[in-house]
């Protein structure tokens, strides 16, 4: 893991030393709410319905267990006792005052954390895969690149007050755990034919009212000029990225109106001059933070033989692991998403639960992922079942990942002030409609998501099937959504037909599933029967 | 208009900014005023002859002007580099990084309250226009 020096220190206390100061003005009358907005957003810290929400970076969604500690103490000492994980790899908490959040700034730089940049109109977390560094598929390991990329926009002075934010996902594999052609920049790393490295550059993804999915502008960017080329496609999306519109801000938008191609030259012509002026780090730069993610010390010769005798634990070891790349581990998954609970949320003593177990069984590692669950990344085989044990006492051994209960869900209108309509309770009912496990299984893989307005936080559009709330004439209504993927074979779900009310949602989307269970074939997943046979039968089912 | 804030030793230009287009339909105006959508690449071939530069920010949120000054220090100028308008003192570190040495703030910012914030933080990570040295180039000095 990434550890500070007395540079990246130094930097993260003068954050909270500047923002103990802002407050002070805010609280002093000093400045206006309007002119403290941009500096509190910048750190991560939003006025909602009933309180101050503050969201805790986590950057590439690394964590050791000190930090994991932390955030419970957080969630014990200044929340209600509980913090909600986000589909940005990061965590949030809901019930701050504003006087204590520098407080809580300060506990977090004590353990090399922040909340930098986790809001306002500049480059946000950058996030990556939740497997990197423990999966068999990578070709390497891309934190590095998306650390380089964290100090780099850290406190941009030119990309500070962009358009609209912005959010770059770094990977190295073929198969895409972090939905990068849903973000502003998706970048891929890549050998070319040569069999050097570089990445491929998505630019233009994204979600919210207007979902597109990312062209590629460069297939190989060569790794040497890896932070000119983001100056380049940065500064460009600053000059002419909309600013009439809030709502058509974003840089997809720019990419649409003029094009790919387009864009593709204007960042070409404009990286010539960029890249004259030194920029890039130095290879020692990025060795130096490569080094930070050697692999651990992971013992050799160990059998990839598991009991199975218990079959409780034979299920979760079926659904919530995934191959190590090492002989002998595996990657588990710990579900934030029990039946009936809230997607994301859990308890300080479950967060300090999880942080031991990253001690005892995981070298010291965990990882939060876009779908709002926990990762322990290195786990020896032969400690699974502990493993399992203990996360099960704590009512964290659910065994449902990638199943139809573990739903993403943004907040909602329980929190929100954006929101219009409730997302918790609608990814409750429709879990305990499935209560029953073996209904799961053999459903198999379906990512349902919910977002409780259009700005799909909740990333409906990328769900298999997608649900977005919206009020309706004063009432909150869901419209269901089929056929969307964030993974590398991205699509965008379409809405099927005229929305529903709370349990008439729940009704539908069990019809819609029912319906692929009668048409399915061999091995195909409701995505893949959905994208065969098209929306009609769904719609019949649902309408008819 | 409130008191200029400069970090400049030589004297205040006393010219008074003319408009883009007019700067470029006339042959002897020295100091210039960039609106947030005009390009400042426009002001390239005439940089010599420039003494300053003030660009327009009529809203804080809006950034353009942090390329627009970056882009004429990258292309060698030296001259009075100011912002005016809606800019706020938790911007300025921002704008000395991004190139800008003069300030005409709507709202007055006194010149202690403006070296405090930008005395925030002894150290970047990235370069920019100020010439300070990144600490990926201390680590590796």
């Amino acid at each position: 893991m990434y550890k500070y020096d007395e540079y990246d220190q130094t930097i993260v206390d003068s954050r909270v030393a500047e923002f103990r100061d802002q407050v002070a003005r805010r609280i002093a009358g000093e400045i206006t709410e309007d002119q403290f907005k941009p500096l509190r957003l910048m750190n991560g810290l939003y006025l909602q319905l009933h309180a101050y929400m503050l969201r805790v970076a986590v950057p590439y969604g690394t964590l050791s267990g000190k930090q994991m500690r932390t955030l419970g103490h957080i969630a014990r000492k200044y929340d209600r006792g509980y913090g909600h994980f986000t589909t940005r790899q990061n965590i949030q908490y809901n019930w701050i005052k504003l006087e204590e959040a520098p407080d809580i700034l300060a506990e977090l730089a004590a353990v090399e954390m922040h909340a930098i940049q986790t809001s306002g109109n500049c480059i946000r977390n950058i996030s990556s895969d939740q497997y990197a560094g423990a999966a068999a598929d990578e070709i390497e390991d891309p934190r590095p690149w998306a650390e380089l990329l964290r100090q780099w926009s850290s406190f941009h002075p030119e990309f500070s007050y962009l358009p609209r934010k912005f959010k770059i996902a770094v990977i190295a594999s073929d198969e895409d755990r972090a939905a990068i052609q849903l973000h502003d920049i998706g970048l891929q790393i890549r050998h070319n034919d040569a069999g050097e490295l570089g990445f491929r550059v998505y630019v233009g993804g994204g979600m919210g009212r207007t979902p597109m999915i990312a062209p590629v502008i460069r297939d190989f960017l060569p790794a040497a000029d890896f932070v000119s080329y983001m100056e380049a496609c940065l500064r460009v999306y600053n000059r002419y990225g909309r600013r009439d519109n809030i709502y058509k801000a974003r840089i997809k938008i720019l990419v649409h109106e003029i094009g790919a191609a387009e864009y593709a030259r204007q960042v070409e012509e404009e990286w010539a001059h960029v890249k004259t002026l030194g920029l890039d780090p130095p290879p020692g730069e990025f060795e130096r933070i490569a080094a930070h993610f050697a692999p651990p010390a992971f013992e050799t010769g160990l059998s990839d033989e598991i009991d199975r005798s218990d079959p409780d634990f034979a299920l979760w070891l079926d659904s919530n692991t995934h191959a190590h790349k090492q002989p002998g581990y595996a990657i588990a998954v710990i579900s934030l998403k029990p039946i009936g609970g809230i997607p994301g949320d859990a308890s300080a003593e479950q967060i300090e639960l999880m942080a031991d177990l990253a001690e005892r069984y995981s070298f010291d590692e965990l990882r939060v992922t876009h779908a709002q669950n926990i990762v322990l990344p290195h786990v020896k085989k032969a400690d699974l079942y502990a493993l399992w044990k203990a996360l099960d006492d704590a009512g964290l051994g659910t065994a449902n990942l990638d199943l139809i209960s573990d739903i993403i869900a943004c907040p909602g209108l329980d929190y929100c002030s954006l929101a219009n309509a409730r997302s918790i309770p609608i990814a409750q009912k429709i879990a305990k409609r499935f209560e029953n496990m073996d209904r799961q299984r053999d459903l198999g893989e379906l990512k349902l998501k919910i977002s409780g307005c259009i700005n799909a936080c909740g990333h409906h559009h990328a769900g298999h099937i997608g649900i977005l709330g919206v009020d309706r004439k004063g009432e909150e209504n869901y419209q269901l959504l089929f056929g969307g993927s964030g993974a590398e074979d991205a699509s965008l779900a379409k809405i099927a037909g005229p929305g529903f009310n709370e349990d008439g949602i729940v009704d539908a989307v069990e019809k819609a599933v029912e319906t692929y269970r009668t048409l399915r074939e061999d091995g195909e997943r409701f995505v893949d029967t959905y994208r065969r046979v098209g929306m009609q039968p769904f719609k019949e089912a649902i309408y008819g | 208009m409130a008191e200029l804030l400069r970090y400049r030793d030589d004297e205040t230009h006393e010219e008074p900014a003319v408009t883009l287009d007019a700067f470029l339909g006339q042959t002897n105006a020295t100091a210039v005023r960039l609106e947030p959508d005009e390009d400042a690449r426009a002001l390239i071939p005439h940089l010599d002859r420039l003494g300053l530069i003030e660009v327009a920010f009529p809203k804080f949120r809006d950034g353009r002007g942090y390329s627009a000054a970056r882009i004429l220090r990258e292309a060698g100028y030296t001259g009075e580099l100011r912002a005016q308008g809606d800019v706020l003192i938790d911007q300025i570190a921002y704008m000395r990084r991004c190139g800008f040495d003069s300030f005409a703030p709507e709202k007055a910012i006194s010149r202690e309250a403006a070296d405090k914030a930008v005395g925030f933080y002894p150290e970047v990570y990235q370069k920019a226009a100020d010439g300070r040295s990144p600490v990926w180039a201390l680590r590796h000095g």
